[in-house]
């Protein structure tokens, strides 16, 4: 038994050894990673793969999810698709230069961190702390949904706006964000709110849709979700206001700037494409315009793709597989799908939005 | 389930007898009918009136076999052919001691699995096609267990070549799924549904069965290096819950593979599970092995058998029949635990259901597809608890 005990403090002294060295590790790999990067970036891995591995989350109405033919569909996935289009310089057969990979929230940065995907397309909400090299030391592309928590009710209550919710009863999530902001912003507009907090949001969706409260608080893209679930989805409506942000979009890690442009070009590009006017139809037709900016954006001339280590026509591929940014958002989430988000933020910034992509020249 | 003790009684005289003999089993009998009457009535009106079960067979293939190409769903189908008539073989040898093959229970079980067939819903399309085949496969099954009860009554010898058999269709059903030799390649990434929790179930338990027994003898051994590794293995195993051992599969092992090395995701599913499953199935077998009594080992020292064969000849097959019950709970447990695998990003059944739950068009339908996923979780364990009370039947008609 003694030499037992003796065994077991020396495996643990071993242990507390190895994670003594390995607790420094993860700054040790990225400057490792720095160093690769400089000499192989990541997009000339995914090239010589030839498939994209790209991280989301597979279980997100309307972002990700398989549909009954078994492809991948969603507004997170076109983002891959679009990358990829651009990445490998085709719109032919995509999907199958794609691998998905289904993350859970837990796994995903590891999954990043360590190579297991090339990028995250899944609900990441941009913060400091996951952008900063101290934290999470990631890289956000341009947000692709801005998403915020919102508050849903049903047109029969007459309710409007969030001050009509004084001395209202509104479903919340407990032990989450939602419910904090939920009850800052009624002490911000001065109204108090009866909040019946439930463990888990199918169970507050679930009171809501018996009446137990007026409104019901979460993330707006789930709300609209939950809705189409909803008896008569058309009886509810989505309050305008918004109470907090949660800005969505793509994910790289740090120190390969190579591959983020790439990311982050393509992103952009798909908004600059609605702000054209180019769609998944009129992009050939679109090819033969005369303006400078749409000819330099879509390669008939310039070298931009060149730049980013791609082809010239790069962002033609890409609309062709997915279409424009707006194309994308109405097809999965937007009026087109069976969620019917309205665009809100994810307007263009000429139309009121917050979708604004810097210039392409 | 006590059999009636009295057969002549009738079934009316048996109920007064048992459920309404006096007054408190009157009400209670009474009150918990009632209790399953209205908890029946509410589950039929929810499941003919307002359930939606439009989602099963729309996306009747997802859940069956999960992304695997359409073009190549003949290899599943070949598969299932082969597997048919195999079980029909096996079926038939096995029951070779019994005086009839299909027993009223087996005929029953048949024409319910027969049924099923004709009346699910299908998606779309070939459905007479895809219900022909399904019945050419029981009936296939039949006939393969009809012949092969037959074909032992008359060359027992015939049995010897069941297990070799099993492990050749293990090969080919592999080929078929994996591709290669001459068949398009088909990515493991691509597997879910049904074929991924079979697949992961039956390779994680062949695989930790072996595995735990020689963990379970390590640890049992006299020599003190191998005796105090097997109980560190063991004990470290055990001490981890298993979703902390697949996320380190998935976090950890690209982190010692070099450069772009990766190694596939079924497969580190895989390794976590028979590593998991392997500790628990060592510590059971050490129970078996510890109620042999010692005159059993002393028996056959005296023989002259050294210790491989007094272990392999006397002390195992006792001390795994001895475990057999406790080994299939931790089987029936393992194919339980496949659920987990989702957090490696695979689609197995319940995973590929909560990803069918987030099309837009079919929000909301967790009752029906929970309801539907569930029948194939209870099917697959009650068939492993039937043939572990066969196999302990048979082993106890021996001895």
């Amino acid at each position: 038994m003694r030499r037992l005990g003796l065994l077991a403090a020396a495996l643990s002294l071993t242990i507390a050894a190895c994670s003594g060295t390995t607790t420094p590790g993860p700054k040790a790999t990225t400057g490792g990673e720095a160093a690769t990067a400089t000499a192989k970036s990541r997009l000339t891995t995914i090239k010589e793969r030839g498939k994209l591995i790209c991280g989301v989350e597979g279980t997100i109405p309307g972002f990700s999810f398989v549909d009954p033919s078994g492809k991948y569909s969603g507004l997170d996935v076109d983002i891959c698709r679009a990358v990829a289009a651009a990445v490998f310089g085709t719109s032919d057969n995509i999907d199958s230069k794609i691998e998905y990979r289904n993350l859970d929230s837990t796994a995903r940065f590891p999954a990043l961190q360590n190579g297991e995907v090339d990028m995250l397309s899944r609900n990441t909400t941009w913060t400091i702390s996951r952008d900063a090299a101290g934290g999470n030391g990631l890289e956000f592309a341009p947000t692709t949904f801005y998403d915020g928590q919102g508050v849903m009710v049903s047109k029969a209550s007459g309710i409007k706006k969030f001050a009509d919710l004084k001395g209202k009863s509104v479903c919340v999530e407990t032990g989450t964000t939602t419910e904090l902001n939920l009850a800052s912003r009624a002490k911000e507009a001065g109204i108090t709110i009866n909040e019946v907090k439930f463990q888990d949001s199918n169970a507050a969706a679930a009171a809501y849709t018996e009446g137990r409260c007026e409104g019901f608080t979460s993330d707006r893209s789930q709300l609209a979700a939950k809705r189409t679930g909803l008896p008569k989805p058309e009886d509810n409506i989505l309050l305008d206001e918004v109470l907090s942000k949660e800005p969505l979009g793509p994910v790289t890690v740090n120190n390969d700037s190579a591959w983020f442009d790439v990311v982050k070009w393509v992103t952009y590009g798909l908004f600059q494409a609605e702000e054209f006017g180019i769609t998944q139809a009129n992009v050939d037709q679109k090819l033969k315009d005369p303006s400078p900016d749409v000819q330099n954006f879509l390669g008939v001339q310039g070298e931009l793709g060149q730049q980013l280590g791609l082809s010239k026509d790069f962002m033609a591929k890409a609309i062709k597989v997915t279409g424009n940014y707006g194309e994308i958002f109405e097809r999965n989430v937007g009026a087109k799908s069976p969620l019917k988000i309205d665009r809100g933020l994810n307007k263009l910034w000429s139309k009121g939005g917050l979708v604004y992509s810097p210039p392409f020249r | 389930m006590s059999p009636n003790p009295l057969r002549s009684q009738t079934r009316l005289a048996w109920i007064q007898k048992n459920l309404l003999n006096n007054w408190f089993n009157s009400l209670l009998t009474i009150c918990l009918g009632c209790l399953l009457v209205y908890g029946g009535v509410g589950f039929c009106h929810w499941a003919l009136k307002s359930a939606k079960w439009g989602v099963i067979p729309t996306n009747l293939p997802l859940f069956l076999v999960g992304r695997f190409p359409a073009d190549q769903y003949w290899r599943i189908w070949l598969l299932a052919v082969l597997l048919a008539g195999l079980s029909g073989c096996t079926w038939g040898m096995l029951a070779s001691a019994a005086p009839r093959l299909f027993s009223p229970f087996n005929l029953v079980a048949v024409a319910l699995a027969a049924l099923t067939m004709v009346l699910f819903p299908l998606p779309e399309g070939n459905g007479v096609l895809v219900r022909g085949t399904l019945l050419a496969l029981l009936l296939l099954l039949l006939a393969t267990s009809w012949i092969a009860y037959r074909a032992h009554r008359g060359r027992p010898a015939l049995a010897r070549w069941l297990s070799p058999a099993w492990g050749l269709m293990f090969l080919v059903g592999f080929w078929l799924m994996v591709g290669g030799l001459g068949l398009p390649a088909v990515s493991s990434t691509t597997w879910g549904g049904l074929l991924l929790t079979l697949f992961m179930s039956l390779i994680s338990i062949a695989l930790s069965f072996p595995f735990g027994v020689l963990l379970a003898l390590g640890r049992q051994s006299t020599l003190p290096l191998i005796r105090w590794l097997s109980t560190l293995y063991i004990e470290i195993v055990r001490g981890i819950p298993l979703i902390a051992v697949l996320f380190m599969a998935l976090i950890m092992i690209p982190l010692f593979l070099p450069g772009n090395w990766r190694l596939d995701l079924v497969l580190r599913a895989i390794l976590g599970l028979t590593l998991f499953t392997a500790a628990y199935l060592a510590e059971t077998v050490r129970g078996g092995l510890q109620a042999i009594p010692k005159g059993q080992y002393e028996a056959a020292s005296s023989l002259g058998l050294n210790t491989p064969l007094c272990l392999g000849l006397i002390v195992l097959p006792q001390a795994l029949k001895i475990s057999i019950p406790a080994i299939v709970g931790l089987f029936i447990a393992l194919i339980q635990d496949t659920t987990l695998v989702s957090i490696v990003g695979l689609f197995d059944l319940l995973g590929m259901s909560r990803s069918i739950l987030a099309n837009p068009l079919f929000i909301g339908r967790y009752a029906e597809v929970y309801l539907f996923i569930g029948i194939f979780y209870w099917a697959i364990c009650y068939a492993m608890s039937q043939g572990s009370r066969y196999l302990e039947r048979q082993l106890n008609q021996v001895k």
